[in-house]
């Protein structure tokens, strides 16, 4: 009990030291001095009456909401006097291979940096300022030479180096048993098995109502949806962050998806965040980066070319070079395994005063990057609000999918729990894919590492990113795929080579999600 | 086999009962469709029982002259007269002539608002004919000397001929103060339509674009048509402007893909095209469910109202269906603007989803004009069980809409019209129009 206070108050004292920083503080401080002038303040009880007053004019829920994000986000550490790192990435091994995988992403940058002679970072000359600013809202007619540019890494390369991953405290023994993993991902993590899972998604179960399955045409709307588009409309009423995560478990109404995303994610638009957007296109006008042309490439090779998101370049464009240069994006590091790389000013190689975080935001992009942010186009269409929910999707769920961590959500977890969920419940399906060289990893690795944009038709995709708020974890994304493998396992079974097994599972633009995952987890004999 | 007589083997082929078919468009989407039903390619001098044919060869069809008579085993894919709604200034006359029919009859559907324009029945952009009105349309382009006007030809199509004008010495050779004498009547081909270009159009990701539906209808008397769910956006492929410096690019303005086609930045993947749910799905989520609806509502409105406006014109030869191709564009305000009709919308695929998204179409189509893939008796009643709609659905059934309600408990979801439907509170009066929530 006296362990568990201590942590309580331990755990108090960080968040109240975080929002004193924000600027709900300052606003709440604003609000009480005001509120001085109110006839119900009175000096007597003044610390109740603004108590009260906090309560009814709706900033107590503000300050809640604040809180219950900061919880959500801000993992806490486990024991008071642990390091840093240990916030970042708890294991050693794991922490020294993320290490040794930015280096080689920073190598790939510097060298085609020195292969293109071309400066990461270049201040614009007046006159291309100017024209920049002129071409914001269409940056997507640019035609910029980027034949020489090539995208600094693929989810594939990632892939093979979470597949080398090992533990070197953990001796398999050479003999084959049953609890042998026959999968790529060769770490000892924990994962859930169907029945936690089942637990942990109970919202999803059979008896429960969905959207996604049960407000389908053939369903009269009195049965569920009315009443749950009811509830969501009470829910925004009352601005209750938690109360929204809770309701969006079971699948948010198109129209209010967008305000719900945002109070789940604790994002209003105050004029202090329109500001500090257009202070990031103010940077972006002013200075060039190499990982511009990247982002460039990206959007070109990957959204331009969807059917759904190619009517958005122009946004990804505003959002991506915006986000390049959001320094403020740099304290996630403190939760994520990853690191900024950092670079040096001309001349002053190793010398830490001269030292920068390049990109300024510490993120590089990938090959399939531009996919995080175009399905949020079919919801934001104001740019400053599309790139805070960006922001904020990014550093709360986005990271966690492209650096090597041992956080249930991480993407080394998704891999494990997929393989494990395939060889466990589809064992047959698992080893004949394995037999014919197509494990079935190689194929679905690509789907979680975009958490599926890109695959799904977007109002799936949307479905499917619903619950991930809602859960407040990237886990589904794993059940999802193993589902997927077990809708199609009898095609699956017929087929005899890689290229066979991955154009069987090509197309995933007709899969109706929340019946599959439903199946899956609640219909499936286990 | 090729021993025997011609009389012979036409005997065996109509013993075979195989529905013989004839085109003179060469396109995969359809033949591959008569293939897979099993039908037989004739020449048109051959005995045929369907004919997939050009607008030209209609008007030789029906035409005084040249035509000839059609059995009761033969169907086209044309009306004799479409170009009542497809030909852009008879769609526009009769439209206007529809709503003075309704405003004399006192309906309630001819209702204006204080400015004088029509509440319901304003969906078309104020347009005149030139040279005919040419006076009228100085007088209406006086009054706000600022907009723009697009200049269409009568009898083009493919965005051919069209040209934006925002002054009016553009547009001289119209005029008609050169005195010609009064048979020197203009060619068809020069005539033109003007009408208010809508300089406002709903932008999506700062691009214009228009819809592309299709609808069929099977007759004019009574009125059955069908919408097809799968209709589409086409993007511009660059930067909408209303600046006057781009008037003269057609890449902003015009959205037809024949012209979009040969922008730098014309994509051959998704071809500039969107689906109809995406937009669907865009709006709801931006603006929500209401306002969705309520467009969506008002595009069936006004496509099963043009309809209305030509069915008394109409020849409605018992022989003939036809498929439209109808162009909407939506402005700002989120209301839908009916631009034009088209007889023959194109069957060219631009991109591999086109390609499936036409060859449905089509199939869908004959499915529903053709029952069962057999020799067709166009004595039938035109009444296609449900099943084989496809992806159609009931737009309107004027049948139907005047039985007494049975079909009243039709659900629908999300502002799909799914057939006629109870209480529209502004249309109290008629019970003989459908109405949709």
């Amino acid at each position: 009990m006296l362990q568990e206070e201590s942590d309580l108050s331990l755990i108090i004292a960080q968040i109240v030291q975080k929002l004193k920083g924000s600027n709900l503080y300052s606003q709440l401080e604003r609000q009480a001095w005001a509120s001085l002038q109110r006839p119900e303040i009175k000096l007597e009880s003044l610390k109740e009456d603004i108590k009260e007053f906090f309560k009814i004019s709706g900033w107590e829920k503000k300050l809640q909401n604040a809180v219950y994000s900061e919880l959500s986000v801000f993992p806490l550490p486990s024991h008071p006097a642990a390091p840093p790192e240990h916030l970042k990435e708890p294991l050693v091994y794991m922490r020294k291979a993320q290490g040794s995988w930015e280096k080689r992403i920073l190598k790939s940058l510097n060298s085609m940096c020195t292969e293109l002679s071309i400066p990461l970072a270049r201040k614009r000359p007046v006159g291309e300022q100017k024209e920049l600013l002129n071409k914001w809202n269409e940056m997507g007619t640019d035609e910029p030479d980027l034949s020489l540019f090539r995208p600094v890494y693929a989810p594939k390369d990632f892939l093979e180096v979470l597949i080398n991953l090992r533990n070197p405290n953990y001796e398999n023994g050479d003999s084959l048993s049953f609890r042998t993993h026959l999968g790529l991902i060769q770490i000892p993590l924990k994962v859930k098995d169907i029945p936690e899972l089942k637990e942990c998604f109970v919202e999803l179960g059979l008896n429960t109502g969905q959207l996604g399955i049960d407000d389908s045409t053939q369903v009269p709307p009195e049965l569920f949806e009315n009443e749950h588009v009811r509830i969501g409309q009470k829910v925004l009423a009352e601005q209750d962050s938690a109360a929204a995560q809770q309701y969006i478990r079971q699948g948010s109404p198109t129209a209010l998806r967008a305000e719900l995303w945002a109070l789940i994610l604790n994002i209003s638009s105050e004029p202090e965040d329109v500001l500090y957007y257009e202070q990031l296109k103010t940077n972006v006008i002013q200075h060039d980066l190499l990982v511009d042309s990247l982002i460039y490439k990206d959007v070109k090779l990957t959204a331009s070319n969807d059917d759904y998101y190619f009517v958005f370049e122009d946004y990804l464009y505003q959002v991506l070079l915006c986000f390049s240069r959001d320094t403020s994006v740099l304290s996630h590091f403190a939760y994520n395994s990853a690191s900024p790389p950092k670079s040096y000013i001309r001349g002053k190689l190793g010398l830490e005063e001269y030292a920068v975080f390049y990109p300024p935001n510490g993120v590089i992009p990938f090959h399939g990057f531009s996919m995080y942010v175009a399905p949020l186009c079919f919801l934001y269409h104001e740019p400053s609000k599309l790139y805070q929910i960006f922001r904020e999707m990014y550093v709360r769920f986005f990271f966690r999918l492209h650096s090597i961590s041992s956080h249930p959500s991480g993407i080394v977890s998704l891999c494990l729990l997929f393989e494990t969920l395939l060889q466990t419940y589809l064992p047959q399906l698992f080893y004949h894919l394995r037999e014919i060289g197509a494990q079935p990893l190689r194929i679905s690795f690509k789907w979680m590492v975009r958490a599926f944009s890109g695959y799904l038709a977007t109002d799936q995709l949307l479905l499917l990113w619903d619950r991930i708020l809602g859960y407040n974890s990237l886990e589904i994304l794993a059940v999802l795929a193993a589902a997927v493998f077990a809708f199609r396992a009898v095609n699956l079974m017929e087929v005899t080579s890689l290229a066979a097994a991955e154009a069987v599972l090509a197309d995933l633009s007709t899969l109706k999600v929340m019946p599959l995952l439903q199946i899956f987890l609640f219909a499936t004999v286990t | 086999m090729w021993a025997l007589p011609v009389v012979l083997r036409q005997c065996l082929w109509i013993m075979a009962g195989k529905v013989k078919w004839v085109t003179d468009i060469e396109k995969s989407v359809l033949i591959n469709n008569f293939e897979k039903r099993g039908w037989v390619q004739v020449t048109e001098n051959e005995d045929w029982n369907f004919y997939w044919m050009s607008v030209q060869t209609i008007r030789n069809v029906f035409s005084v002259e040249t035509g000839y008579r059609l059995s009761d085993d033969q169907i086209v894919n044309h009306f004799p007269n479409h170009y009542e709604l497809t030909r852009k200034d008879l769609m526009v006359k009769n439209i206007k002539r529809y709503r003075k029919e309704l405003e004399k009859e006192g309906s309630p559907l001819a209702e204006k608002d204080e400015n004088g324009k029509y509440l319901y029945l304003d969906f078309v952009p104020v347009t005149y004919m030139l040279p005919a009105d040419y006076n009228l349309f100085v007088e209406e382009f006086r009054k706000s000397p600022s907009s723009t006007w697009i200049m269409k030809p009568c009898g083009k199509a493919q965005g051919k001929g069209i040209f934006l004008i925002n002054k009016l010495s553009q547009i001289k050779k119209w005029s008609r103060d050169s005195k010609t004498s009064s048979f020197v009547s203009q060619s068809n081909k020069e005539a033109y339509v003007i009408s208010l270009y809508i300089n406002n159009p709903l932008l999506i990701g700062g691009r214009k674009f228009d819809l592309r539906l299709y609808v069929l209808v099977s007759t004019y008397r009574p009125l059955r048509c069908y919408m097809y769910k799968l209709g589409f956006c086409r993007f511009c492929t660059v930067k909408y402007t209303p600046s006057t410096s781009e008037l003269d690019n057609m890449f902003v303005h015009l959205t037809n893909v024949a012209i979009q086609k040969h922008g730098d930045d014309y994509n051959h993947i998704h071809g500039g095209k969107w689906m109809v749910s995406n937009l669907r799905l865009y709006l709801e989520s931006t603006r929500g469910k209401e306002v969705t609806s309520k467009l969506f509502d008002e595009i069936h409105w006004i496509i099963v109202q043009s309809l209305k406006a030509v069915a008394p014109v109409m020849n409605n030869d018992k022989h003939c269906f036809e498929c439209y191709g109808y162009d909407i564009i939506i402005d700002d305000k989120l209301k839908p603007w009916l631009i034009e009709v088209n007889a023959s919308p194109s069957l060219t695929s631009s991109t591999a989803n086109d390609r499936i998204l036409k060859y449905n179409l089509i199939n869908d189509t004959l499915n529903i004009v053709v029952p069962n893939g057999e020799i067709p008796d166009c004595k039938w009643n035109k009444s296609p069980p449900k099943e084989v709609l496809g992806n159609y659905e009931i737009l309107y059934d004027e049948e139907l809409a005047q039985g007494d309600g049975a079909d009243r408990e039709l659900r629908s979801r999300q502002g799909q019209s799914q057939g006629p439907r109870a209480g529209r509170s502004r249309d109290s009066g008629r019970t003989v129009l459908t109405t949709w929530k």
